[in-house]
């Protein structure tokens, strides 16, 4: 059981920041999914549910998610099932069932940076980037790679292209963390491969992703590819299989995905 | 009037469903202090201090206990008849703990949050062992698990305590080796099956308080209401007389509320207080500090000739019970009792093995109870042995299986009083399409696979479950039915005013029953066994018919003609030959007013000394993605021989839950322990039951028998239909890619590796 | 923290620790068909109506109420005693302890959903778990609710 001392629910983004800066250990609260499985003794706490973050938007140049927008309006949004063959919708729809998602945020879901996620890979699969309280917009991809503490994260951006995607995962119960999943889109002439679950974080396989954008469309040797991303990336053991098995299955994975965007 | 055979609507289904406040923590008081509970976070260790002063100064604390401060006399939390066959191993708080969980110190307090905080403030010091964890090594073992000097056991289990053996047991019948070596054909395997979780959706959790004579009442969510009050007794060392406790509605049980596991914690807190407390188990603690079901490794061997006949079964291994015995040896043994007489042209038969202590969660009942266990090693051995025959694994058990009227070495010249199971087979080829589809069907990277298995179960327990049931005439002119049997979400309370109300030919809402509460109802053991249809059953039909015949008595005096001559057609009693007729509500009415007059009631009790098996025949179609190694259950088809069925849209239900539950231990539900005895499937997102997508579908169909024993020829359904699963599906499995899986549950890996070996070879 | 949430079409000012979660809140009010199944947010037992939409309760903290309506099982007993009798029919509410966070989800689906195919009934329910049942007799109680208009 966690428990919170002190709750700021600040108006907007601007007394947000003033609150993290007056409160350097303040803990940002996302959907409370994770939150209340550990015994967290939390001082101050900050909810971002009044700082108007719930909305999606779109303009003609991208799609804007509000941290506070939870999987469940992804799922069902319009114009990210219209977009990217709605990569991103099937990717949250895999994470338990309705009612877990409409609480699950996207801020948190990907601040939190989760090796399981099902939705970096698609981001990552997209234009994205991110928009965070102090460190500023940059790449999900930059993001990634960065230790970022003591931020807020306030919005997520893809970017409206005619891109291609896919996601595949492997599960053993349909409610269950996946074992490994890839997602794969094509943009113009650029591919891009990743892997996540491997059971660290979802990663960019570059080789992969430039050989694959390399091969002419009428040639695309598939298996090459999915060979060079299981070679490219690392894969760990944990309780649900093996660095091994996920190599071999990243090979499966990424073919099927590639499949998919050239169907 | 019939009600017998009608899909009746579970008398309480609404109301449950609509949420309405009628289980245990619903019925708690303002005023209920919380209790939670210090568990141990080492897997074996001695307390060598405790400091609790701390925890007792914080504000809204009422009460903190350690082993100090409670009574020091061993006691099993088993819910079996006494003299229970398990060790009184177990106390309330010891100062030795034996699993990372085990209780270490009981605190009370104004609500959760304080409870919990004073937790933290509670100082153990503790002396660490090294823990006894493998299975495989755990008999003589440096570490002794139960060390104390004063565990007892009722009577020989063959417990060596030194050894950390539980229990042994041995059945052997014929000669072994002579008969092995006249064989064609012998296979054999080594099996593991996993120490899977009852899961049920209401944790474990009770509510005490002391009424107003002082007594005990304890409110649980028991299966096993009398056993919880003889435990309670020794426990906490006070008379059953001052002990009430009362079974509300229960959120699932499936065996795992068979062990008395949290009624104490909150019992020696309202004595120690005098005020009302409740514990609710939190699922991490249901998971990880409670029971399971048994693991078991197994080595198996069987003969055959080469036309097929089974003649030799050997089944030889442990299973792990635990840090505490609970259930140990009637778990080992009935491993083997519901499974070998099955196959009864063999001639020598043995079954042998230990229930061993190990530091970790006690095993205890799941549904199947051991014959789950035992269907998976001997049904998988089976369907090798048709594989090494090259016969279709139906036919060989056509030829095998035993039959109605049959005996078997196991039965000792007992004769099967009802069976239809090679009907359930043929039923099931033709549901699940078997000739088209045997063994497999490919489709580029999809298998298409069939696989099969029986099973039986028993009905209660041969000579030990007794049960009464009382059932009154009220002065209203409508019945009550008393007994002490717990349904839990089963229906049992409804099929029993079925049998109820058609022996006395009257409407059921002319009922009303009442369970359990062992201050008023009649002695049960409880919900377990498989044994409430039949066992209890059998009570209430033999009350239900002495209470006809005494209405009809006194309806014969009141129109002075022979009771012989009279008929009950629920409201009237009507006179054959006059047409006269005197009505139910007036007798009712009358028997209650005035001299020489007595309430019309009837008691029976019935116990039995056999334990008739219903059957199941199961039939798994699984696609196994040879790229994956992933598994998907397309269709699962069971043909249940339970007997005459009581409701058959209960009955079914029952069949389709335990099924997915078998599906379940045989897909999904991994049990995984970390170096140092810490149980990491300790959560529904770690540990996971099926979801309604994991499970295909599953079709049910019954093949009636006639068991002459049973009330109105039923027998039990609640446990067999658990057991099929496992050994049909890894069956289809290797029907599908040849992978045997030999450790449950299967995994994608596992298969993936199975196929990866295979191209190797 | 004071809060003022629309229950059950009944207004509740209600005095919440920042750490409260809406199960226990609910719990506290007197809503005693709310039960928590697994406290890792994978079950469904605890699903109550947030806006009209299904949401675990036992996840979203009290606060995030917060003015909004929130309706558990106790608000809408007509609709989920006309589909609880359905169920029932099939057996396969068994035990019910966690049939009032399913009949809420089920409901809502009614709601949001129209003449959804059998799969897409399994997709919108995937978050309630059950022990006893195994599934299928809920399906069909669902498919008999429906009107016979799923495929």
């Amino acid at each position: 059981m966690f428990t919170i001392d002190k709750l700021y629910q600040p108006q907007n983004i601007a007394e947000a920041a003033e609150l993290l800066t007056k409160y350097p250990d303040i803990t940002v609260l996302g959907g409370c999914g994770f939150l209340k499985l550990g015994n967290r003794k939390i001082a101050t706490a900050l909810d971002l549910s009044l700082c108007s973050l719930a909305e999606i938007s779109e303009t003609e140049q991208y799609i804007e998610l509000g941290a506070m927008v939870t999987l469940r309006d992804v799922e069902v949004n319009p114009a990210l099932n219209q977009f990217f063959d709605a990569v991103l919708p099937k990717a949250v729809a895999h994470i338990l069932g309705v009612q877990f998602r409409r609480c699950a945020t996207i801020g948190a879901s990907v601040y939190s940076k989760y090796g399981f996620s099902d939705i970096l890979p698609a981001l990552l699969a997209l234009d994205t980037e991110v928009e965070l309280l102090r460190s500023g917009r940059m790449p999900l991809v930059d993001f990634l790679a960065k230790p970022i503490s003591r931020d807020v994260l306030i919005s997520v951006r893809i970017i409206k292209d005619s891109r291609r995607a896919a996601y595949q995962n492997l599960r053993n119960a349909g409610a269950d963390f996946p074992i490994l999943n890839a997602a794969v889109s094509r943009y113009e002439k650029q591919w891009t491969v990743i892997v996540g679950a491997r059971p660290a974080r979802a990663e960019i396989a570059v080789q992969a992703s430039q050989l694959l954008s390399d091969m002419a469309t009428d040639s695309i040797d598939i298996d090459k590819v999915a060979a060079t991303a299981a070679a490219e990336l690392t894969f760990g053991s944990n309780n649900k299989a093996s660095a091994d098995y996920r190599r071999a299955m990243c090979q499966v994975l990424v073919k099927r995905a590639i499949g998919e965007v050239l169907a | 009037m019939k009600w017998v055979g009608k899909s009746v609507s579970k008398i309480d289904g609404v109301a449950i469903a609509t949420g309405k406040p009628l289980y245990t923590e619903d019925l708690t008081v303002p005023g209920t202090l919380v209790v939670k509970l210090l568990r141990s976070p080492h897997a074996f260790a001695r307390i060598t201090a405790i400091d609790t002063v701390a925890a007792k100064a914080l504000t809204g604390v009422e009460c903190v206990l350690t082993h100090q401060d409670v009574p020091q006399v061993r006691y099993s939390n088993a819910g079996q008849s006494f003299p229970e066959p398990s060790p009184y191993d177990r106390l309330i708080l010891d100062p030795i703990v034996r699993y990372v969980g085990d209780e270490v110190a009981i605190v009370a307090a104004v609500d959760e949050k304080t409870a919990l905080a004073a937790l933290d403030l509670i100082k153990v010091e503790y002396e660490i062992f090294e823990p006894v964890l493998a299975l495989s090594s755990a008999i003589d073992h440096p570490s002794v698990v139960h060390p104390e000097t004063d565990l007892h056991c009722n009577f020989p289990i063959g417990l060596e305590q030194q050894r950390n053996i539980a229990s042994s047991h041995t059945v052997e019948i014929g000669d072994l080796a002579a008969e092995l070596a006249l064989c064609d054909v012998v296979v054999e395997e080594s099996y593991k099956t996993q120490a899977q979780a009852q899961a049920m959706m209401e944790t474990f959790r009770s509510f005490t308080y002391l009424d107003q004579s002082g007594r005990l009442v304890v409110i649980s969510s028991t299966q096993i209401p009398f056993h919880v009050r003889r435990q309670l007794a020794r426990a906490l060392q006070i008379p059953a007389t001052r002990i009430r406790v009362i079974k509300p509605r229960i959120g699932g049980g499936f065996g795992a509320k068979q062990t008395g596991v949290c009624e104490v914690y909150p019992a020696i807190v309202t004595l120690k207080t005098g005020k009302p407390a409740k514990v609710v188990y939190e699922r991490k603690e249901t998971f990880i500090a409670s029971n399971s079901r048994h693991a078991t490794e197994f080595k198996v061997r069987m003969g055959a000739s080469r036309d097929g006949i089974i003649r030799v079964v050997d089944i030889v291994g442990l299973s792990d019970t635990g840090a505490y015995g609970e259930h140990a040896p009637t778990v080992f043994a009935v491993i083997g009792d519901k499974t070998m007489p099955l196959y009864n042209k063999t001639k020598a038969i043995r079954y042998q093995g230990h229930a061993v202590y190990t530091n970790k969660l006690p095993g205890g009942a799941l549904r199947g109870y051991g014959a789950t266990q035992g269907t998976f090693v001997q049904e998988s051995t089976v369907n090798k042995l048709a594989a090494t025959l090259g016969m279709d694994p139906t036919e060989l058990r056509l030829k095998n299986l035993i039959r109605e009227t049959e005996t078997s070495l196991y039965y000792k010249g007992k004769k099967l009083g009802s069976s239809s199971l090679h009907r359930c087979i043929e039923t099931g080829k033709s549901m699940i399409g078997w000739d088209a589809k045997f063994p497999r069907i490919e489709q580029g990277n999809k298998v298409r696979g069939v696989g099969m298995a029986v099973t039986m179960q028993g009905s209660g327990i041969a000579n030990i479950d007794t049960a009464s049931a009382e059932i009154r005439l009220n002065d209203d002119g409508f019945y009550t039915v008393l007994v002490g049997s717990t349904d839990m979400g089963t229906g049992s309370d409804t099929i029993l005013l079925q049998m109820a109300a058609d022996v006395l030919a009257a409407d059921m809402d002319q009922f009303i029953i009442h369970a359990a509460d062992t201050d008023v109802s009649p002695f049960d053991p409880g919900s377990y066994a498989s044994s409430t249809t039949y066992v209890t059953g059998m009570a209430v039909k033999k009350a239900a018919e002495e209470l006809r015949d005494k209405i009809l008595e006194q309806a014969a005096s009141v129109l002075q003609v022979p009771a012989e001559q009279l008929q009950l057609d629920g409201e009237q009693c009507i006179d054959q030959a006059s047409g006269k007729t005197v009505s139910v509500a007036s007798i009712a009415a009358a028997a209650v007013v005035g001299p020489d007059h007595r309430q019309l009631s009837a008691y029976a009790t019935f116990g039995s000394p056999v334990s008739p098996p219903p059957f199941v025949a199961g039939f798994a179609e699984v696609e196994v993605d040879t790229e994956t190694g992933k598994v998907t259950l397309l269709d699962f088809v069971a043909v249940v021989d339970c007997g005459t069925v009581i409701n058959p849209a209960l009955a079914r239900v029952q069949t389709e839950g335990g099924i997915v539950q078998g599906i379940g231990m045989a897909l999904y539900e991994e049990v995984q322990y970390d170096k140092k005895g810490n149980l990491q499937s300790n959560s529904f997102m770690t540990y996971k039951i099926p979801g309604r997508g994991d499970v295909g579908t599953v079709r049910v169909a019954f093949e009636e028998s006639y068991e002459p024993t049973g009330p109105f020829g039923a027998k039990s359904v609640g446990e067999v239909v658990i057991n099929t699963p496992a050994p049909a599906i890894v069956a289809a499995i290797y029907n599908a890619v040849g992978v045997q899986i030999t450790d449950l549950p299967v995994t994608p890996e596992k298969i993936f590796l199975g196929m990866q070996a295979q191209k190797q070879a | 923290m004071k809060l003022e949430l629309l229950i059950n079409q009944k207004n509740y000012e209600l005095e919440a620790a920042p750490d409260e979660m809406l199960a226990d809140a609910l719990r506290r009010l007197g809503m005693l068909s709310i039960r928590k199944g697994c406290d890792t947010s994978c079950c469904g037992l605890c699903t109550v109506w947030v806006e009209g939409n299904p949401v675990l309760s036992c996840t979203m903290p009290a606060f995030r109420a917060q003015g909004k309506t929130v309706t558990t099982i106790e608000g809408i007993q007509p609709e989920a005693e006309k589909f609880a009798r359905i169920l029932a029919a099939e057996g396969s509410e068994q035990c019910g302890f966690c049939s009032p966070g399913f009949i809420m989800t089920v409901i809502a689906m009614k709601n949001e959903l129209k003449n959804p195919s059998e799969q897409a009934i399994q997709h919108y329910l995937a978050g309630n778990l059950c022990r006893c049942t195994g599934y299928m007799g809920q399906m069909r109680a669902i498919k008999t609710y429906l009107g016979g208009e799923v495929q």
